[in-house]
């Protein structure tokens, strides 16, 4: 058992091959160390840990706002619905190394003074971490209960307050309005409750070993440590790879000028997140202060690059008509203002002399829903939207002077699913 | 003693874009193009705190919410 050294971390204890065992597990990172609130408290606040599930929010304040949030016990949900078609590092994170997760999640409880952990993961990766539990009770590693909630297959799923839904079971996958009444001072069975990104937890489980220190030894002082990043566009397959914070992709991913070359633009923070050139997407430090700095974000660590050849207005429309289906339907704004977006889009891509008041039309269209639904889903999609009209604005102007594109070849992965089918 | 400040909240889940809300406010609550309500931000002018309170109180879902600021 030794701390990492180098910029790989999580994926330094997930092996080569198949699932890392409970043995394996704790031969190469050794059992958890048992300490008291106040010492993880100090620890992932001196950390500096971010949330890796999107919002990139300080972990310790979120801890200390649970853990002295109200009057009863709470309760810890580990999440890894994932939603974003495009993420699959915590579907990855629990298959590889569930234990690592499993231990994130004891250290939040034991942090936060909670003694249920709810583990909040999609059908496909519960008996993962099922068979991760049973052998954790088998050998007694356990001071606290955990259970497994299945979460619907939804975009939304993972969102904070839908993820609570989902475990009372009322509204699974929907989320609430919180503004007035957070999850964390009432979320799971009415308890202060810590919905936490099992990346994030992963983290913490190896800050809880190594200390805080080690943890900011890597990464920038804003955002310390690593990020586990789901790539598409560069090999047959996503791959998942692991970014020091403040790396630059370029150079994570070894992408030199002549393959940059091939890449037409680069979609950070998935569906929600925004577009970006793609000399800009290489160069810019990977955190999330400088994604946002561009108007971007790197949410949940999506990065897709997209090829030369491929219709981005095409792309984009489809998307965004995804992301209206994808929606609660709950709120005005978002249900109206979502389906002229993709509609909108839709003209762009294919009738574009059709579509009324021009491009200039979206950012306006965007300013209508931006901060009026109960979730940040208007906004991630009204985010994705502007900053297409922005990277892409050559392409647009081509598509009303010359005509939409002949050949559309779709790249970026959208579920086909009909809208408001039963999944 | 400092006044209390005031914000107003829509809760866009109750809403169903009645309009009420607008019709009582005008000052401070306009209606997008499909007749949801789109409230200025920050604080509730002292003058027009009466008139938020009855509009919260008419609104047919209660989704008109007058919250106390921090001060």
């Amino acid at each position: 058992m030794s701390a990492p050294t180098g910029p790989t971390r999580l994926l330094d204890g997930a092996g080569s091959g198949g699932v890392v065992g409970l043995d394996a597990h704790l031969a190469r990172w050794g059992a958890l160390p048992r300490v008291t609130s106040k010492v993880l408290l100090e620890a992932v606040d001196e950390s500096g840990l971010r949330g890796h599930g999107g919002a990139w929010f300080p972990v310790g304040t979120k801890w200390r706002a649970v853990a002295h949030g109200g009057r009863s016990r709470p309760v810890v949900v580990a999440n890894g619905a994932e939603g974003e078609p495009a993420s699959g590092k915590d579907r990855f994170l629990l298959h590889r190394t569930p234990h690592l997760v499993l231990d994130g999640a004891a250290v939040a409880a034991a942090a936060v003074g909670a003694s249920r952990v709810v583990v909040h993961v999609t059908a496909r990766t519960v008996a993962d971490v099922e068979r991760a539990l049973a052998e954790r009770a088998h050998r007694g590693v356990d001071t606290c209960a955990f259970d497994v909630v299945t979460a619907p297959d939804r975009f939304l799923s993972g969102q904070e307050s839908a993820a609570v839904n989902t475990v009372n079971g009322r509204n699974p996958g929907i989320p609430s309005f919180v503004r007035l009444r957070t999850v964390r001072d009432q979320g799971v069975a009415g308890r202060p409750t810590l919905v936490q990104n099992v990346e994030t937890l992963a983290h913490a489980a190896l800050i809880a070993r190594f200390g805080p220190q080690w943890f900011r030894s890597v990464g920038t002082h804003e955002s310390p440590g690593t990020v586990l990043a789901t790539v598409t566009g560069l090999w047959d397959a996503p791959r998942i790879v692991e970014v020091p914070l403040g790396a630059t992709l370029g150079h994570a991913l070894g992408i030199g000028d002549d393959q940059a070359r091939g890449i037409q633009a680069v979609l950070l923070g998935g569906y929600g997140g925004g577009w970006l050139p793609t000399a800009t997407a290489m160069s810019m430090p990977f955190t999330e202060e400088s994604a946002r700095g561009h108007g971007s974000s790197i949410g949940a660590g999506v990065v897709l690059l997209l090829p030369t050849g491929v219709c981005p207005i095409a792309e984009a429309a489809r998307v965004v008509r995804y992301m209206e289906g994808e929606g609660a339907g709950q709120c005005g704004p978002c249900v109206n203002g979502l389906d002229v977006l993709a509609t909108s889009l839709e003209h762009l891509a294919y009738r574009p002399r059709s579509l009324r008041g021009g491009v200039a039309a979206l950012p306006t269209l965007c300013g209508l829903v931006e901060g009026r639904g109960a979730c940040h889903h208007p906004d991630g999609v009204a985010r994705f939207v502007r900053t297409a009209v922005d990277v892409f604005a050559d392409h647009a102007a081509l598509h009303v002077s010359r005509g939409p594109c002949q050949t559309t070849r779709p790249f970026l992965p959208v579920p086909s699913v009909p809208v408001g089918a039963t999944r | 003693m400092r006044r209390p400040r005031y914000q107003l909240v829509v809760d866009p889940i109750a809403c169903d874009g009645a309009g009420v809300c607008a019709e009582l406010l005008p000052e401070l609550i306009g209606l997008d193009p499909w007749g949801f309500p789109v409230v200025g931000a920050g604080e509730v002018p002292p003058g027009l705190v009466e008139l938020a309170r009855r509009a919260t109180v008419s609104c047919p879902r209660l989704a008109l919410t007058l919250v106390r600021l921090e001060s």
